[in-house]
């Protein structure tokens, strides 16, 4: 059988990526927010996930304006990363788990949910940056992934609820799945931050730890947000913290928090990180 | 300032919504381009040809030559496919968050910093 064994959220900024390159760990500006990192890390070694389904936001490699699915799945034995546009070296390709896609694809638009499917996806940093921080080895991918994107690109954006109820039915997917396997669902993206318009540098401190602390035990209470809501109170792109929700949904009712950690800022993002493991 | 119709407008903020994103089709799509490496040397080396090659209006023109990314938003452009652009420029989002609030790049940053208070 699957099983969900618990859940990771983290920030996704393409800044954290140059960081890693240029090896800032100890660096006074990154030294809070690398700190969290290790008890991730170290709750993965213990739990030893075999597939990690990843919850992100294309930011224009993938996807274009031209066609602009709400939810995807991807479906390919293998993801490339690429350049996004600023030259950097694309990070070594992820394994995927097409078997394991296709049930999760099966199961989901029979639960009406009706995502789209993708054989070839490349993934942008709203994937490889959280998979960085947590597989530091680019030598290694000891996980097999499944990129599950949602837009948050063009609005309409899939409500906070919708998104709830999408991550409920990924959980449903995967414990009807028949071979032993074990699952950790990433939810990457957020805090809050806007990059556009007079607004930009928008964070919201208050806002944020409140997140932090409701997704832990009470995830319906962020799902009465609109997205409109999330804009006015985490910024623009705040609003990623629907990816945050999709991540929670799928872990179900019960989970013990591991760790967390929130810096401010990174770039111009408030940081969050929250390890949540899933009752046995 | 933009909003969707029956939404309370939030000061500074435009929502990319359909109307924008049919306004802005050919600049994100020039913007979407500069994933590839030859695109954003073509780029470089005639910007005007470049724009023309995929219809900008003069609007979005006059945006991308002043690299204004405020008038850019304006125009339709997407902050991510935007982000590509100020990128291949050397800019970061610091840059264009001072440039957009009207601070100096050192205040912005500050200001960021401080929302840690
Ligand atoms: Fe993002």
């Amino acid at each position: 059988m699957g099983k969900i064994v618990g859940g990771v959220t983290t920030s996704h900024i393409p800044a954290i990526g140059n960081a890693i390159a240029n090896e800032l760990f100890e660096d006074p500006y990154w030294k809070p927010f690398f700190d969290g990192y290790p008890k991730a890390r170290e709750w993965l070694a213990e739990v030893k996930p075999d597939v990690a389904i990843v919850v992100y936001n294309d930011h224009g490699l993938n996807f274009f304006l031209d066609k602009m699915p709400t939810f995807s799945v991807g479906a390919a034995f293998e993801y490339e990363n690429k350049d996004e546009g600023w030259g950097l070296n694309p990070l070594p390709p992820y394994p995927g788990d097409p078997e394991l896609s296709w049930h999760i694809i099966n199961s989901l638009v029979n639960d009406e949910f009706d995502i789209c499917s993708c054989q070839e996806m490349a993934v942008d940093h709203g994937f490889t940056v959280p998979m960085a921080l947590l597989w530091p080895d680019q030598t290694q991918r000891p996980v097999r992934t499944i990129p599950v994107a949602v837009n948050t690109v063009q609005h309409p954006l899939p409500t906070p609820a919708r998104c709830l109820k999408l991550g409920e039915a990924i959980g449903r997917a995967v414990a009807s799945y028949p071979k032993d396997l074990k699952v950790v669902v990433l939810g990457t993206g957020g805090l809050s931050h806007q990059l556009d318009g007079e607004r930009a540098g928008f964070i919201n401190k208050d806002f944020d730890l409140m997140c932090l602390e409701k997704i832990v035990d009470e995830p319906e209470a962020l799902a009465k947000y609109s997205i409109h809501d999330l804009v006015r109170l985490a910024g623009a792109q705040g609003a990623e913290l629907i990816l945050w929700l999709i991540m929670r949904g799928a872990l179900g009712k019960t989970v013990s928090k591991i760790h967390s950690n929130y810096h401010i800022p990174i770039s111009n993002t408030g940081a969050g990180l929250l390890v949540l493991q899933s009752a046995a | 300032m933009a909003s969707p119709a029956g939404q309370e407008p939030i000061p500074g903020t435009t929502i990319f919504d359909g109307r924008m994103a049919m306004k802005g089709y050919a600049l994100n799509k020039m913007c979407y381009s500069f994933n590839e490496a030859a695109a954003r040397q073509e780029f470089l080396a005639d910007e005007e040809a470049y724009c023309a090659k995929f219809g900008l209006s003069d609007e979005q023109r006059t945006a991308i030559r002043d690299r204004n990314a405020l008038a850019l938003l304006a125009a339709g452009g997407n902050i991510y496919y935007l982000a590509k652009f100020v990128g291949m420029l050397g800019l970061n989002v610091q840059d264009i968050g001072a440039q957009q609030t009207g601070m100096t790049v050192e205040d912005f940053k500050a200001k960021l910093k401080a929302a840690g208070n």
